[in-house]
């Protein structure tokens, strides 16, 4: 790691205003995945805001009905809240498929939607990554892209967003709260949230320098079966090759999300309209601009036997 | 054992002389760092297997490396020190944790439990004399880890945190041999003393119902 300077936050806007003054600056809450990537030096903050002091570690109920998830709840928290295992089930069952018991005792709500990419070139400092080191080049288009993204794509970047949660998130509607450096709040509905790769791929979030998020809401509960199927190279503890978010009503209309396939969570709301018509139908749409790499392909059939799969179980 | 327990004896003088001096500083020891002039270093207190321990530590220092490098509580391996492997895991505050994953210094006033924390040689935890009786390692070194990791499953599961494989989210989990594969998957073992690893658990949990 390079040398860095340490600091307790003292409020989130404190800490937001300090970030944007000192250069250099991260916020650290959980750190699984930060502390992993300085130690490669592929993050190098000269200086660590460390917001583990803020109480931002509450799950509230807000006035329409939803949930305010404070931005260092932890994920083992999250999915152990009754509320979320009654009513937002699909949060639980994503969040409880992703990392390892003591990861998610550490990971926070607000830094697992933060999370980087497990390109494996993105991780290797020696391969041009154009996430990494902006106009390097990508690696992976023409290197070994089977676990890499199929669709959101761009000719500079190929990586997947590796959260299990986010996807659950997407399908639940939820927005992020954040407080500028300015001391101004503001509330960013989850769809908006993440970026595409385009020419920029090393711009991942809307947040703008030393914006701290502060919460994560969901609307009031939607009801329906609620599933997440995770299919992954080993039973546990590995990233997500495909993943489906299913929301099923008893009408046959519902919600869908993708992880594992693309650069943010995964949905086209149009989609959801062919549900009645079954998994195929849904998938044709989802994934109907789709580009993936030969090693790749098989994601595509992956989702529709993974949906179908979801769908049947919703339904029985 | 004789050994062992000898062993045992020398490290804990050596832990004596350590808490008498009024502060160690300790390096990190990832890109070769030294604690030379420039580099930022911050104190910080924690509580350690019951004791209260104080250190000046470069920042960069993680948990791990103060316990093993600064406070010479070798027990706590470092495998990966990535995340990946779970060698490293110790209880902070009560949860199991990565200790390769967290700052040193984002722990102060923190209460943690090392391997060293569980059981010593003549009065062993339940959990390890389980290790020892149903063979759960070869060459040993996840086991530390291993056994943190499994004494917080058991308290996870009594809390009544459900896992990937728990049937009904809203039902109490299972103390089950599937519960307890799934929850112990941050913890490598290359020897693949799994099965045996899953049995002293078992008899552990059985123990406890």
């Amino acid at each position: 790691m390079k040398p860095f300077t340490y600091e307790r936050a003292q409020s989130p806007a404190e800490a937001a205003a300090a970030a944007l003054r000192i250069p250099g600056t991260k916020f650290i809450a959980g750190g699984t995945n930060l502390l992993d990537l300085m130690k490669l030096q592929i993050e190098a903050p000269a200086h660590l805001i460390d917001v583990n002091g803020l109480a931002l570690d509450k799950i509230e109920a807000t006035p329409e009905g939803g949930l305010r998830i404070g931005a260092l709840v932890r994920n083992t928290d999250l999915a152990a809240d009754p509320r979320v295992r009654r009513d937002y089930a699909l949060l639980a069952r994503a969040l409880l498929a992703g990392a390892s018991g003591q990861l998610r005792n550490k990971a926070t709500t607000a830094g697992n939607l933060l999370q980087r990419t497990r390109c494996p070139y993105f991780y290797d400092t020696n391969q041009p990554c154009n996430k990494r080191q902006p106009g390097s080049g990508c690696a992976a288009i023409g290197g070994f892209s089977r676990p890499l993204a199929v669709i959101g794509v761009s000719d500079g970047c190929i990586a997947t967003h590796p959260s299990d949660m986010a996807v659950a998130m997407r399908a639940l509607d939820a927005a992020v709260e954040t407080v500028k450096a300015d001391g101004a709040t503001r509330r960013i509905p989850i769809a908006e949230f993440h970026h595409l790769p385009g020419d920029t791929p090393q711009l991942e979030t809307v947040l703008e320098a030393g914006e701290l998020i502060t919460a994560v809401t969901l609307p009031a509960p939607v009801g329906g079966k609620q599933l997440y199927y995770k299919v992954r190279d080993r039973a546990s503890y590995a990233f997500a090759l495909v993943s489906v978010a299913a929301i099923v009503q008893p009408d046959g209309s519902g919600r869908v999300a993708l992880g594992g396939v693309a650069p943010k969570p995964w949905r086209v709301e149009a989609a959801e309209a062919e549900l009645p018509r079954g998994a195929e139908a849904v998938t044709v749409r989802l994934l109907a601009d789709a580009k993936p790499t030969d090693q790749n392909a098989f994601k595509l059939p992956l989702v529709r036997r993974t949906l179908a799969a979801a769908l049947a179980e919703a339904r029985s | 054992m004789h050994d062992s327990c000898d062993f045992n004896v020398s490290r804990r003088d050596l832990m004596v002389g350590a808490a008498a001096s009024a502060a160690v500083v300790t390096a990190p020891s990832v890109a070769g760092a030294q604690a030379s002039v420039g580099v930022p270093s911050m104190k910080v207190s924690f509580t350690v297997n019951g004791e209260a321990r104080a250190l000046e530590l470069d920042t960069r220092t993680t948990l791990l490396d103060a316990l093993r490098e600064g406070l010479h509580l070798a027990g706590t391996k470092k495998g990966c020190d990535h995340g990946q492997c779970g060698a490293c895991t110790v209880i902070v505050d009560g949860r199991r944790i990565n200790s390769c994953l967290t700052l040193a210094v984002m722990h102060e006033g923190g209460s943690i439990t090392t391997v060293e924390g569980l059981g010593t040689p003549r009065d062993l935890h339940p959990m390890q004399a389980a290790f020892v009786k149903h063979d759960g390692y070869q060459c040993g070194y996840c086991t530390p880890g291993q056994i943190c990791s499994a004494v917080s499953v058991l308290a996870e599961i009594e809390a009544g945190i459900p896992s990937h494989v728990s049937g009904d989210l809203t039902a109490r989990p299972q103390a089950s041999a599937a519960e307890f594969r799934e929850r112990m998957s941050g913890n490598i073992c290359r020897c693949g003393a799994y099965s045996n690893i899953v049995e002293a658990i078992t008899e552990v949990a059985g123990r406890k119902a």
